[in-house]
């Protein structure tokens, strides 16, 4: 044999091995056919619309997020400003990035701007505001709006990811999804009730601890109102506690505990670094929850502790009351949670406080659900059919061009060898269009070989020999094998950059399965002919 | 040798007011059908709202359903019956409920509304059992494993994963998919009555299975679509910049043409056979998109090839030439590639059944669009530059335009020499 046909031939059967390998030999060397199916499901992962189980995208709704940064500017201004004794008439924020600042007298001007300089550069904006001539506006800066987003973002990924896990489901996929910045994707495969993940999501969205105005709680929402003369305190809001929290003298109790708080509050569920339970050092038997905040946060609750020592503080999630710890000492970023907890209370506070701290609340937008069976019926159908519609292929290919067919069945067989070990190796998932994806392949697949079989057989009318035959043959159908894939590619391409989901999973498989396509339909194939050629008498005639 | 054809010699560019003619009808008909009965048909991916898809145990009484889908506040909502050929007894109905109002609430309720009406038609009692019909095998198997009724020690957890499966495979593939008696599970191999009364404990069969639900709210759904348009339209503007650069931009534009008369035909017939459109309709409609592109480049690519061996024949008999010579090539791609989306819409169930539609028809209209739009949208391209008087460039890259040939402008005729 030439020598070169033998390098080019181990050349291929070292690709069939390796792609063989890729789909039946991991993770571990098959023994059995048990072990080699067990590997092919491993391997080949389907996506949600053939196996089943919960697609939901959520929305994480950022510009709270963005909000409660102004809010809490708003508070840290007005405290910073009365404390260099510049006088105002409002510091009160407009809409979720501009603040107002209205009458800074024109003695103190030259202070304010200092103060705002040396707080908030390079993350609020002074400007006139177009109120007045003594009215100032400031704008939260685009880069700060990006970093609050992405630190959100992150932020609410880990949280969801921390809970999901929890649940403790199969390869649950947590990721960001699509352009826009504020969409997380969560695929549970296998999980055929939604409710459960959603309820598990969004428990415990917003951590706050806000100070309490009033240390006695009411019995009654109305009774808080009427205390106040119904209007509550500018700047605070009545929250309830939560009931389980509640200490109750006897089970028929149904007594509720209402709390005036201040808002704003200091502290946010993006200022927490890390919540933890222990053993109360100073009460045997008792659990105490420690935390620590972020160096930002510190930089505010130490101060913002020294002054409020000995009041309550309440620990708020989801708009109710958990605990009121009253405040010990100066906190700075680290600090404990006192009360009468049991370690399992004190464990679910601290997982609340830590995983709990979604920094924005979530909205719903997709919720698909494939139930188990319907998958099933899908990849069963979708199985059936392809097997027979290749068996009809092949049989037809191998009836019209006899043993030149048996060399297309065989790239063929090759282009989806490598097609699947190629999904194995870049864990890519096999959905419903991906399969969409492997017909189209198949269908050019079979395109190549004919356009090349078709201008062998008119080279051969034109009086060739069948070795100068099968040369020219290949050669001009290599231009146009070329040009089509080329371009299927390139829109292929675009679907990758710009699709979704579904659209995506086509536009991977259409790739991989015509680049794959190009190496069969003309590389191995052409290979199998010449050393057909080699072995068969030079007048013979080519079966084509 | 089998051959299909020996040596074709039909003038397909005599034919082109033909082909042009029943592209029109058929466009018309079909975007008539479009304009004058309510639009395009959305699936839920591209309108919003509620889907349910639920299987019943017997065939169900659809006016039943509507009247307990109506106590529920949920008049307008949609039901279709779903069989198919593979399995024309389903008992199987898609429940559409379009979103009213606005926020997740709206959303949710829509579903959980579904669900009361369907339990309050079936008289399902909340037992406090889980449903045996929504069962997935990871549920069962950890269930199994907890109860152990086989009273196996080691290997416990394989054992029943595989009983799990087994189990659920006869639910879905012999009962399908909706089992009415766990007593029947008596028939599944290796499951004893310890395993049934376990599974008593803790399941009870409805007599319906939510084989899908899908909740999509309105904004995304616009979005998706809109998405989908834009990302065609940029898949179609590459395609068409690639052969522009390959061919002659004139190629480049007739081929995106055609592809573009292909979509919207079959557009058409998705309106007048009733298939929604959705995300998978869409991956189905770029594959005849590729597919068609694909057919349109074998026969440009003859043409380029034939321009630069036959400079003296008119371009309509070499373009004749170029299509007859690929003819066996169409057919037989063509042919088999029909032959294997034939088979996905007959056995590929329902959730294949709108895609595998979009291909069926695609390959016949991408195959007709390659000599009946295409090719003839470039020779009537060149005819009309012919008669302007200007120099053709109807050849390919590498072949010049050639000179003076006779001072007659040799691609203004049409049709036959």
């Amino acid at each position: 044999m030439n020598p070169n046909l033998k390098w080019k031939a181990l050349f291929i059967l070292a690709v069939i091995l390796l792609c063989i390998y890729f789909v039946l030999g991991l993770p571990n060397f098959p023994t059995s056919l048990t072990a080699l199916k067990d590997n092919f499901e491993h391997q080949i992962r389907l996506g949600l619309d053939l196996q089943g189980g919960t697609h939901l995208i959520l929305q994480v709704q950022v510009q709270e997020a963005i909000a409660q940064e102004t809010d809490q500017t708003v508070d840290r201004l007005t405290t910073a400003m009365r404390a260099k004794n510049i006088r105002y008439d409002e510091v009160r924020r407009a809409d979720d990035t501009h603040i107002i600042v209205r009458n800074v007298p024109s003695d103190q001007l030259s202070a304010f701007r200092d103060l705002i300089h040396e707080q908030y550069e390079g993350v609020w904006e002074l400007s006139p505001a177009p109120g007045g001539p003594t009215a100032y506006m400031l704008t939260l800066r685009p880069s700060e709006i990006a970093r609050i987003q992405e630190t959100t973002m992150n932020q609410s990924l880990e949280t969801i990811e921390r809970r999901i896990n929890a649940l403790g489901l199969t390869e649950p996929t947590i990721q960001l999804h699509g352009r826009k910045d504020n969409e997380i994707l969560v695929q549970l495969p296998g999980e055929g009730d939604p409710e459960r993940a959603k309820a598990v999501i969004q428990a415990g969205g917003q951590l706050e601890l806000m100070l309490l105005v009033d240390p006695t709680p009411y019995p009654s929402q109305a009774e808080g109102l009427a205390r106040h003369g119904g209007i509550l305190p500018p700047g605070t809001e009545l929250l309830k506690e939560r009931p389980e929290s509640h200490i109750r003298q006897n089970p028929n109790d149904t007594s509720e505990n209402w709390y005036l708080v201040q808002h704003p509050p200091v502290v946010t569920g993006r200022d927490l670094r890390s919540a933890t339970e222990n053993r109360n050092t100073d009460m045997p038997g008792q659990w105490q929850i420690n935390f620590v905040l972020s160096n930002e946060a510190a930089k505010r609750f130490g101060p913002f502790t020294e002054q409020n020592r000995g009041r309550q503080m309440a620990i708020v999630l989801e708009h109710q009351v958990y605990s009121a710890p009253t405040i010990q000492s100066r906190i700075e970023d680290q600090g404990r949670i006192d009360g009468n907890f049991s370690q399992e209370a004190a464990h679910d506070l601290a997982l609340v406080l830590r995983a709990g701290a979604l920094p924005a609340s979530i909205k719903y937008l997709e919720e698909r659900t494939v139930g188990p069976s319907l998958g099933a019926d899908s990849i069963r159908h979708g199985v059936q059919a392809s097997v027979l519609s290749l068996l009809v292929v092949m049989v037809f290919m191998v009836f019209y061009y006899r043993l030149s067919g048996v060399n297309a069945v065989f790239a063929l067989i090759i282009n989806l060898v490598i097609l699947l070990a190629a999904l194995a190796m870049f864990g890519a998932v096999l959905t419903l269009p991906g399969i969409a994806g492997v017909i189209l392949t198949i269908g050019m697949g079979v395109d190549s070989n004919v356009l090349v079989f078709e201008r062998i057989r008119e080279e051969i009318r034109n009086g060739k020999s069948s070795a100068a035959a099968v040369d020219a043959g290949f050669s001009k159908a290599f231009l146009t094998i070329i040009d089509t894939h080329v371009t299927t590619v390139v829109s292929a391409f675009f679907l990758f950059i710009f699709g979704t989901g579904p659209i995506k999973g086509f536009a991977i498989t259409l790739t991989i399965g015509l680049i794959a396509n190009v190496f069969t339909a003309i590389y191995v194939s052409k290979t199998i002919f010449q050393y057909h050629l080699g072995k068969m008498d030079r007048q013979a005639e080519l079966s084509i | 040798m089998i051959e299909l054809f020996k040596q074709p010699n039909l003038d397909w560019m005599g034919k082109a007011k033909y082909f042009f003619a029943l592209s029109g009808t058929l466009l018309l008909i079909g975007w008539a059908a479009i304009f004058l009965c309510g639009g395009i048909k959305y699936g839920i991916d591209f309108r919003g709202g509620t889907d349910v898809d639920v299987r019943f145990a017997k065939a169900p009484d659809v006016e039943q359903l509507r009247n307990s889908l109506r106590a529920q506040g949920l008049g307008n909502s949609e039901i279709q019956s779903i069989s198919d050929i593979a399995n024309p007894n389903s008992n199987e109905v898609l429940i559409f409920v379009a979103q009213v109002g606005q926020g997740d609430q709206a959303l949710d309720e829509a579903k959980a509304k579904v669900l009361s009406a369907l339990n309050a038609t079936y008289g399902v009692s909340s037992t406090g059992k889980q449903d045996f019909n929504a069962a997935t095998p990871t549920t069962l198997a950890n269930f199994l494993s907890s109860k152990d009724p086989l009273a196996l020690s080691v290997g416990a957890g394989d054992k029943y994963q595989q009983l799990a499966k087994a189990i659920l495979a006869y639910r879905d593939k012999d009962k399908n998919g909706v089992l009415t008696s766990l007593d029947d599970l008596a028939k599944v191999s290796g499951v004893t009555p310890a395993v049934i009364s376990a599974i008593k404990d803790g399941f009870s069969p409805a007599p319906f299975a939510i084989r899908n639900a899908e909740i999509v709210s309105a904004k995304v759904g616009g979005e998706l679509r809109n998405q989908a348009i834009r990302v065609t339209l940029y898949a179609l503007a590459g395609m068409l910049v690639y052969i522009a650069f390959r061919f002659e931009w004139v190629y480049g534009a007739a081929a995106v043409l055609a592809v573009f008369h292909d979509v919207l035909i079959t557009l058409g017939l998705f309106k007048i056979f009733g298939f929604e459109i959705s995300l998978t309709v869409i991956a189905a409609l770029l594959t005849l998109v590729g597919y068609s592109m694909n057919d349109t480049i074998v026969i440009f690519d003859r043409i380029r090839e034939n321009s630069r061996l036959l400079r003296k024949e008119p371009f309509a008999d070499i373009v004749n030439k170029s299509i007859n010579q690929t003819l066996s090539r169409t057919i037989l791609t063509s042919g088999l590639t029909f032959l294997t989306v034939l088979v996905l819409f007959l056995m590929g169930g329902q959730v294949l059944r709108a895609f595998a539609f979009a291909l069926v028809v695609g390959i016949v209209v991408g195959t007709y669009s390659s000599f009946g739009i295409a090719a003839p949208l470039v020779v009537a391209w060149n005819n009309w530059r012919g008669h302007g008087g200007a120099a053709s460039t109807g050849t390919a890259a590498g072949s010049r335009p050639r000179g003076n040939e006779g001072g007659q402008p040799r691609l203004a005729t049409s049709g036959r020499r």
